[in-house]
């Protein structure tokens, strides 16, 4: 029989004043496999460890428990000290009776009983828990970026700048995300591609990024330290490899088609990049739009070529790429249109959407930035922004706050009347949040210095009357109905995640919230991990937020990604599923239950296989065995039963007693 | 379990012995938020750490009644928070079959419940744990309870 030594801590008065502690210590000193009782004031002390160290050596302790706060505080802090004294860690169990006993309950004697009980559970599970060491795995130093918006790049050039390869993909045909849309970026007005070009620069020419736009994560295996990750690279008909990006494909193209990089307000040829500063600079095609592809004739883009690089035929390819750590900087996009029908959006043309002004804004946009309407190219003179379009709505919307909308709104209004100064800009808002180094500051100078006109309350109605959109809401604080006869209005769209997120969400094994935004592992202390080791998650694939912090959540990504990076192995924990092959049918059962693909029927033995470094341990398959063959580790049946019964055998622990 | 229990109660007047099996990730958290918030509970529950509510073999559930207890409380993560993808649907499905086969042996599936108790829910675990007691004392002792007296 093992030797269990139990360590009571009394958490100074949290635990004694509710547990009797001498009580419990008696009572445990007559269980047959506690060899050692001890208590003290503070276990997690320097004298309470070397209390616990010095009885495991005197004492010849095989098995601890050390009975105080939840295994989530100090499990790390006692298995330390255990192994510092010999012992194994993973034969050191904490007894839960501070958070889950003498915190919520106020009856002594009820308290100490349901202590004596947890105690000896654990006491029970401990004296079957095997000596284990951690398992190691190799690391293959080498990230995967999946997504080329600000945050994206940000990660990859912080873990190429520190020595690393990075694969970065990006599904667009060029690099920069959303913030290659922008006119200006708020607080400080400066222009956003003067930010933004000097870092796609960077990525494209950096020796260890490797640059894969067009194309998408379409399957990932394996595990953290040794993702094996399959990537579609869909055809953009020219071959970026000989192209010389000189645009003479662009310029005899015949078709004329809406762009979506300026949101439908420009047009571009069915053959053409992005825009002007777009990485990589060489065209692709769209087929959707194309003669040739739509029609069956034209070819002029192919004969025009000087070097050939037009390509009809490419068709995708399959890219496998073997790589450690992963970043998910999937993005953002606006909240669907058709979803906003009170407001008219997509029905009359001079309602436009946030990313639509700033592209009217952009000098590189479709009217050289100079404020026109899209309906008939007027300078508008009364301007309507309304915000919280989508974000903040229970019935309609999304309930979360888009977070960027007050500020990017109280920008718009100024960045137009510095451009129209005889133009009135009216802001509706629900609350003006501007949290942020210089925010706050920032809508005091639209309203002050720029004469922003900010009305609290909701737009009910708008319609157009002639040439204007009569827009009707009500301004809260005055109380008083509001019309506004406008030129153009502007709704702050709520920020969704982006469509392809829920995919990429199964095809990496990781959760997601209810919006479909990727789920950290935890809110305050892990937010750039997800709960899957290895990935890692930045920008608005998370959860709204502003470019400052997307930037600073993809160097947090990074140092994570560095971190693991920084050894050759890794250390894996031990406490995954074993299969008996004896015992073991291969029914598969297992194979279906594991979530992370870690079993496999072995063809030539049809017994279950486990592939360790793959099993997160969750014991799930266990569970689906129907014989026993599968034991999850240091929470196997026999350990299960053995805690349940003790807490349904007899109420005063007769049969215990060695 | 040492909570008092005498011959000839009425239902109602008996303290249930309820034996909980929480994942580590989400119930289990919460249950210590309860403690840290000092949120008040009736004692009468006693918890096992699982991994993932997923692992919860039947026979555990099975078990438990079978050898007197009055209730199972089964705590996972919210549908789609899952630390494992997806072991919260695996254990609702096994209460599921659990309830029924306790059913058909005479011993009332009600005394299992399958709950989502997320970490950042410990008030929501002390209610679970009153509201549970609430009904087992309506439901009266596990007739299995006798079994000790054999």
């Amino acid at each position: 029989m093992k030797r269990v030594g139990v360590f009571v801590c009394w958490c100074g008065r949290n635990i004694a004043e509710t547990v009797d502690i001498e009580a419990l210590c008696r009572q445990l000193g007559r269980d047959a496999p506690v060899a050692w009782v001890e208590d003290y004031k503070y276990m997690c002390s320097e004298p309470g460890q070397q209390l616990m160290k010095k009885a495991i050596a005197e004492q010849h302790l095989d098995a601890v428990v050390v009975a105080a706060c939840s295994p989530n505080m100090h499990e790390v802090t006692f298995r330390l000290a255990a192994e510092a004294a010999g012992l194994n860690p993973y034969r050191l169990e904490i007894a839960n009776i501070r958070e889950q006993c003498s915190w919520v309950h106020r009856d002594r004697d009820q308290a100490t009983a349901k202590a004596l009980d947890i105690v000896r559970s654990m006491v029970e599970k401990v004296a079957r828990d095997e000596e284990l060491q951690p398992l190691r795995v190799p690391v293959t130093k080498r990230a995967l970026v999946i997504g080329a918006g600000i945050s994206g790049m940000q990660a990859a050039l912080e873990i190429a700048d520190a020595g690393h390869e990075v694969l970065l993909v990006e599904r667009q045909t060029y690099i920069g995300g959303h913030m290659a849309q922008l006119s200006e970026t708020f607080p400080t007005l400066d222009c956003a591609s003067c930010i933004l070009t000097p870092r796609t620069a960077e990525v494209a020419r950096h020796p260890r990024i490797k640059l894969m736009v067009a194309s998408e994560v379409i399957e990932v295996g394996g595990y953290v330290g040794n993702f094996v990750v399959r990537i579609r690279q869909n055809p953009t008909y020219v071959d970026w490899s000989t192209c010389t990006g000189c645009m003479e494909c662009v310029e005899k193209c015949p078709r004329q088609v809406p762009s979506r990089f300026e949101r439908g307000l420009g047009t571009r040829k069915a053959i053409s990049v992005a825009f002007p500063q777009a990485v990589p600079y060489r065209p692709s095609i769209d087929a959707e739009a194309c003669l040739y592809f739509t029609k069956g004739r034209c070819g002029i883009c192919q004969k025009t070529c000087p070097v050939g690089a037009v390509d009809y035929e490419q068709k995708p390819v399959i890219h496998e790429e073997k790589v450690g750590a992963i970043v998910v900087a999937t993005g953002y996009e606006l909240f669907p249109k058709a979803r906003i029908g009170e407001y008219g959006y997509g029905k009359y043309p001079d309602v436009i959407d946030g990313l639509e002004f700033e592209r009217l804004n952009s000098a590189s946009g479709p009217t050289s930035g100079r404020i026109q309407r899209p309906s008939d190219g007027k300078v508008p003179k009364e301007v309507v922004f309304i915000q919280c379009v989508g974000s903040r709505d229970q019935e309609k919307g999304v309930p979360y706050c888009s977070k960027i909308c007050c500020m990017y709104t109280a920008k718009h209004a100024m960045l137009y009347k510095h451009k129209v100064p005889d133009g009135q800009a009216y802001v509706f808002y629900m609350d003006v949040r501007a949290g942020g180094k210089g925010y706050e500051e920032f809508i005091q100078r639209a309203v002050e210095e720029d004469g922003v006109l900010y009305l609290r309350g909701r737009v009910s109605r708008i319609f157009p009357e002639g040439s204007k959109l009569m827009v009707w809401g009500v301004d809260t604080i005055s109380g008083e109905k509001v019309e506004i006869a406008a030129d153009l209005v502007v709704l702050a769209m709520a920020m969704v995640p982006s469509p392809t997120a829920r995919d990429l969400a199964r095809v990496l094994k990781v959760s997601i919230d209810e919006h479909g935004f990727f789920s950290e592992a935890h809110p305050k202390l892990r937010p750039v991990e997800s709960l899957s080791r290895g990935i890692y998650l930045t920008g608005c694939a998370q959860a709204p937020k502003d470019i400052p912090e997307a930037v600073a959540q993809a160097g947090s990504a990074a140092s994570k990604v560095l971190a693991l990076f920084s050894s050759d192995e890794l250390l894996h924990p031990p406490t995954v599923v074993r299969v008996d092959p004896e015992i073991c049918s291969g029914c598969g059962l297992c194979v279906k239950s594991c979530p992370y693909e870690a079993r496999q029927i072995d063809p030539v033995s049809k017994v279950a296989r486990v592939r360790e470094v793959l099993c997160q341990g969750c014991g799930a398959c266990a569970a689906a065995c129907p014989n026993g063959a599968t034991q999850h580790i240091n929470f196997t049946k026999e350990q299960l039963m053995s805690m349940i019964d003790t807490f349904t055998g007899p109420p005063d622990g007769a049969g215990r007693e060695r | 379990m040492a909570v008092e229990r005498e011959e000839g109660q009425s239902p109602g007047d008996f303290e249930p012995r309820i034996v909980a099996l929480l994942c580590n990730w989400c119930s289990y958290t919460g249950a210590d938020l309860a403690g840290t918030s000092r949120i008040q509970y009736p004692p009468n529950i006693r918890v096992i750490r699982v991994m993932c509510s997923g692992s919860v073999d039947p026979m555990y559930i099975l078990k438990a009644i079978l050898e007197g207890a009055d209730g199972v409380l089964i705590g996972g993560c919210h549908a789609g928070d899952c630390h494992y993808i997806n072991g919260n649907y695996k254990a609702r499905r096994r209460v599921a079959i659990a309830r029924r086969v306790l059913d058909q042996l005479g011993l009332d599936g009600r005394r299992v419940w399958f709950r989502f108790i997320s970490a950042s829910e410990g008030r929501l675990f002390a209610e679970t744990v009153r509201e549970m007691v609430a009904q087992l004392k309506e439901i009266g002792p596990n007739p299995m309870r006798d079994r000790w007296e054999l």
